[in-house]
């Protein structure tokens, strides 16, 4: 199909007001008689309060002060479990746990009294590592520190190892990981009689409007939300801007004033999510031709101190264990666990990475225990059309992985450097290999989330020709407004221009559901495409002045055919996969053991690209935060506080960092996507660690089984085998 | 911002004279120029210093004086001007060099030389590379002027030969009478906008496979930016082979007491101090 808008570089829809600095973010906003709010949090890990005192030469009959008995609903933010408050009201499970709340209009005066209020503590046994918490000898949530469990059966892995000509085991790990939107966390609350009304940087209005609902106890048009400009987010502001404004809420009920609360980056980093910290246990049968017979994988994730979004976090991460392989036996069994850390939290890609990153190490040593080449071995088992995934989930799309992997290899010379490398790395210490991922990422909610989600959208024609999108989707530096007013106004026949897209505002949009999951274009862009195409067939010619304003209202319904059953975690776990082959080339230096990403080809098929150069960002910036977590990015951890929670000691890559990335696209329109697009957001996370490793591996030989793998890992391993 | 600002007073020296003045008043004011580590500091609520006066617009710090035998780097000369000096590029490149590796592009232009000496972090750029200059450290007080081979400069973590009423005017180095072999190398964080995990400047005078002379400076390996004496010892007069290689690498691990913190481990800083040392002297021979 021919297309006018989709498919083109129109220029993104707010360009205009961040490239001329208009753009107005949460800390832009002034509101009369506004305080500033800053939060008390805890210093232990885990303990009872005993005694709060405030102390110092501070006026404290001028501060709005907040504690748990000011909460007027329930002190818990509510998401799936109901296990976090608020304010910690007598115990505290976790550093950087809130405790108070403090508001005054002098920002400066504030600090100082936030340092002179003291918390005295009887502090309780904490856990802090993914072991100790499973081993349960401390429990510190629920009956055995468990958040969540799945189990995925297919075949009989039982009855595989017996045939078995090998049997290949690893075990992989990676770190928490920091999402570093370039904007911190911040919101603005007023109330009065129209009840509470909320400003600030999110991803999920509607989330925020249901915790605060249960927090003051209100209905829903008593409690309205409303995105200001968001500098990133990456998943970092899913479900955290549920607390911070109930925090900014409760000091604008307590004082009668607007209070803004905004953090700084050292709170930001210190205080809130990160990803999940992972261990992943592989077991796989294989037969002499390198077929897998089965897999046997045991995936757990370290989710903090509360559940806050562990276990669907762990769900994606279990679906994607297996990744874009055949094999008709499997057994995932995985488990997310408490330790009395901050929560960790949604981030891009939300557990896929972790999983996958285990899975595409372990199929280079499949290949290597195998002696079949990495891309050989990989090819033998990749999904064809027609054959079914971990849950059963069947393949339709008609899909050449094998093609596409080898597209990618030969972008990068692959095979050609395979050769080469090794001889030229034996004179020299800077030492260069190549390694490569395939991999999928499913969009959209997983199993049967869309369908409980019911989505809506509106369109709304008005005079003038021009038409607004109406969606709780919310722009946070990804594209969302400009792929949603292309959809539109492509399927309405009118010009990029005469679409508007409405900030989202509960007061005035309905509930298209939360931006998360790659999503947006795919799911919610497909709501919008029906919604114009059914105020098309009302409207016989574009001049909407003559028929009065006209809104139109479509709700999500699943595609046929599409089944799970969430019991046994089978079937249709996601409505589309986005596929992959990333491939990275690497220089170590053998004296410092720096790693040095050369060069990157990321290949994928997301379906029709709505957007090539919006695409190509999504995938250039995940690609580079997929190397931070390969390369950098390491949170250090004390006693279940982040101590680097600076961006001098918390390394990011810089531009000069990360090498150019060479994005391509394969097209294969998806009929239940918007004008056939697949998700692409996370997708581009998934790839680059393992893809990096592996490079490293065939750079040097050693075989890290962890991430971030840092230049100190690298040389201990190095002056290991020396002495060996 | 988690300083009160209330708290602090910040005052401008017009010129040298009265920047001296002002430090000499026993009221407690400390010097800031261009205010890359203080700022910092200031924003986490970790500024001990409460009154400041700026020196970055004080005249008679801010030339770059040739002479015969010296080139004479005023203290709140910043890292972009380092680096655009056509005589430090031409004389003593490792010191552009190092100036490119300081913070970003902003932090350079802000930044200055004197400010990185004062700031007496082992972890600093220009450190190892003054050392291994040979620089000399004029300090002015209003009583009067003297200089210090700037290896004596540093005398623990954070401690110098800097009183409270003095202030670095100048940084003399030595000018080259002959060919000098160089090197200079950071291992960062990563390769922009990070702080040394180590650090190693040197300069030799090689005649006929033997070392005539050699200085050889490490930063992030001890509490100062450190002058490795001894390793050079072993090094000057000697003839060039592997053996002496080895005896050299054995002597700078002896010499240096790297840490493990935030940044990195002591083994690793070890290690990296070792092979930086073999990769130069292979480099000479």
């Amino acid at each position: 199909m021919e297309y006018r808008l989709v498919g083109t570089a129109v220029p993104r829809k707010e360009a205009g007001r961040k490239v001329s600095g208009t753009a107005e973010y949460v800390d832009d906003v002034r509101l009369p008689e506004m305080l500033h709010g800053v939060t008390v949090r805890s210093t232990i890990p885990r303990g009872h309060i005993r005694k709060i005192s405030f102390d110092g030469a501070i006026p404290w009959h001028e501060f709005v002060i907040v504690d748990a008995r000011d909460i007027p609903g329930k002190n818990v933010v509510s998401l799936i479990y109901d296990d976090q408050p608020y304010l910690a009201a007598e115990r505290v499970n976790h550093p950087q746990e809130p405790i108070l709340l403090l508001a005054h209009a002098d920002k400066h005066l504030l600090e100082r009294a936030r340092q002179n209020v003291h918390i005295e503590y009887e502090p309780l046994p904490a856990v802090f590592h993914l072991e100790e918490a499973l081993a349960a000898e401390t429990v510190i949530w629920g009956e055995d520190n468990v958040f969540k469990r799945y189990t995925i059966e297919k075949g009989e892995v039982d009855a595989m190892w017996s045939e078995a000509a090998f049997i290949v085991e690893g075990e992989y790990s990676t770190g928490a990981q920091e999402q570093l939107y370039i904007e911190p966390n911040g919101m603005i609350a007023t109330f009065g009689a129209e009840g509470v009304t909320i400003r600030g940087s999110m991803q999920c209005p509607f989330y925020v409007q249901k915790a605060l609902m249960a927090l003051f106890g209100l209905p829903a048009e008593k409690v309205r939300v409303i995105q200001q400009e968001t500098g990133g987010a990456f998943g970092g502001k899913e479900e955290y801007p549920s607390m911070l404004a109930g925090h900014a809420a409760l000091l604008a009920l307590k004082s009668g004033k607007p209070v803004k609360m905004v953090y700084d980056r050292e709170e930001d980093m210190a205080a809130t999510t990160k990803r999940h910290p992972s261990k992943t246990r592989h077991r796989t049968a294989v037969t002499s031709d390198g077929r897998l017979l089965a897999m046997e994988v045991e995936f757990s994730i370290d989710g903090g101190a509360y559940a806050t979004l562990s276990g669907v976090v762990l769900s994606r991460g279990t679906i994607h264990s297996c990744g874009p392989y055949r094999c008709d036996n499997v057994r995932v069994r995985s488990v997310a666990v408490a330790t009395n850390a901050p929560p960790h939290g949604a981030f891009r890609g939300f557990g896929a990475p972790q999983s996958l990153f285990a899975l595409e190490r372990h199929m280079d040593k499949i290949a290597r225990t195998v002696g079949l080449e990495p891309d050989e071995f990989r090819a033998r088992n990749l999904l064809r059309t027609g054959d079914s995934t971990a849950t059963g989930q069947v393949i339709k799309d008609p899909i050449d992985l094998v093609r596409l992997q080898s597209r990618a290899l030969d972008s990068i010379g692959y095979h050609e450097k395979r050769r080469r490398f090794p001889v030229e790395n034996a004179r020299s210490r800077r030492k260069k290999g190549i390694g490569f991922a395939t991999f999928f990422h499913g969009a959209g909610f997983t199993g049967s989330g869309e369908r409980f989600l019911q989505s809506v959208v509106t369109l709304e024609a008005r005079a003038a020709n021009r038409v607004r999108v109406l969606t709780s989707m919310t722009e946070m530096g990804q594209g969302t407004n400009t792929v949603l007013a292309q959809i539109a106004g492509e399927a309405l026949g009118l010009c990029y221009e005469q679409v508007e897209v409405t900030n989202p505002d509960t007061a005035e949009v309905p509930n298209s559901g939360p931006t998360v999951a790659s999503r947006t274009a795919m799911v919610v862009g497909k709501l919008v495409e029906n919604a114009a195409r059914e105020m098309k067939a009302k409207l016989p010619s574009h001049d909407f002045a003559a028929l009065g304003p006209l809104r139109v209202t479509v709700q999500y319904k699943e595609p046929p055919g599409i089944f799970w059953d969430d019991a046994l975690y089978r079937g249709e776990a996601y409505g589309a996969f986005s596929y992959a082959t990333y491939a990275a080339e690497v220089t170590v230096d053998t004296l410092t053991g720096e790693v040095e990403v050369n060069d990157f080809v990321a290949l994928q098929e997301v379906g029709r690209v709505l957007h090539p150069v919006l695409a190509t960002g999504q995938i250039e910036g995940g690609v580079a935060q997929g190397i931070g977590m390969a390369l950098y990015e390491k949170v250090v951890w004390r006693d279940g506080v982040m101590v680097n929670n600076q961006m001098t000691n918390y390394v990011m890559p810089t531009s000069a960092d990360i090498p150019n990335i060479r994005v391509y696209f394969e097209e294969i329109p998806y009929e239940h996507g918007a004008m056939g697009a697949k998700g692409i957001g996370e997708l581009p996370m998934d790839g680059p660690v393992p893809a990096v490793l592996n490079a490293i591996e065939n750079a040097i030989g050693i075989d890290f089984d962890h991430a971030p793998v840092l230049p100190e890992d690298v040389l201990a391993k190095l002056a290991k085998r020396r002495v060996a | 911002m988690r300083s009160f600002v209330p708290e602090y007073d910040l005052i401008a020296a017009k010129h040298l004279p009265e920047a001296l003045h002002i430090l000499s008043s026993g009221e407690g004011w400390r010097p800031i120029a261009g205010g890359t580590d203080l700022m910092v500091l200031f924003n986490a609520g970790k500024l001990p210093w409460r009154r400041l006066a700026s020196v970055s617009e004080t005249e008679e710090l801010r030339r770059v004086v040739t002479s015969s035998d010296c080139v004479s780097i005023g203290a709140a000369i910043t890292y972009s001007e380092i680096r655009q000096s056509p005589i430090l590029q031409a004389e003593f490149p490792l010191l552009c060099q190092s100036a490119s590796w300081t913070g970003s592009i902003a932090n350079q232009n802000r930044g200055t030389l004197g400010g990185n000496i004062a700031n007496a972090s082992p972890a600093a750029d220009s450190a190892p590379v003054l050392l291994a200059y040979d620089a000399e450290l004029e300090l002015r007080s209003v009583g009067g002027t003297r200089l210090i081979p700037y290896a004596e400069f540093h005398l623990g973590y954070k401690s110098m030969q800097l009183r409270e009423d003095e202030l670095i005017v100048q940084i003399h180095l030595p000018r080259p009478l002959c060919d000098v072999r160089q090197y200079g190398r950071k291992v960062g964080t990563r390769k922009a906008q990070a702080i040394s995990k180590v650090s190693l400047a040197a300069t030799a005078v090689v005649e006929n496979g033997t070392i005539i002379d050699v200085r050889i400076a490490m930063g992030s390996v001890a509490p100062v930016p450190l002058r490795c004496q001894e390793t050079e010892a072993v090094l000057r007069g000697e003839r060039l082979t592997p053996t002496l290689q080895a005896r050299a690498r054995d002597t700078l691990l002896r010499e240096i007491q790297p840490i493990s913190d935030i940044r990195s481990t002591s083994e690793y800083r070890a290690m990296v101090a070792a092979n930086l040392l073999g990769e130069y002297l292979e480099s000479l021979s």
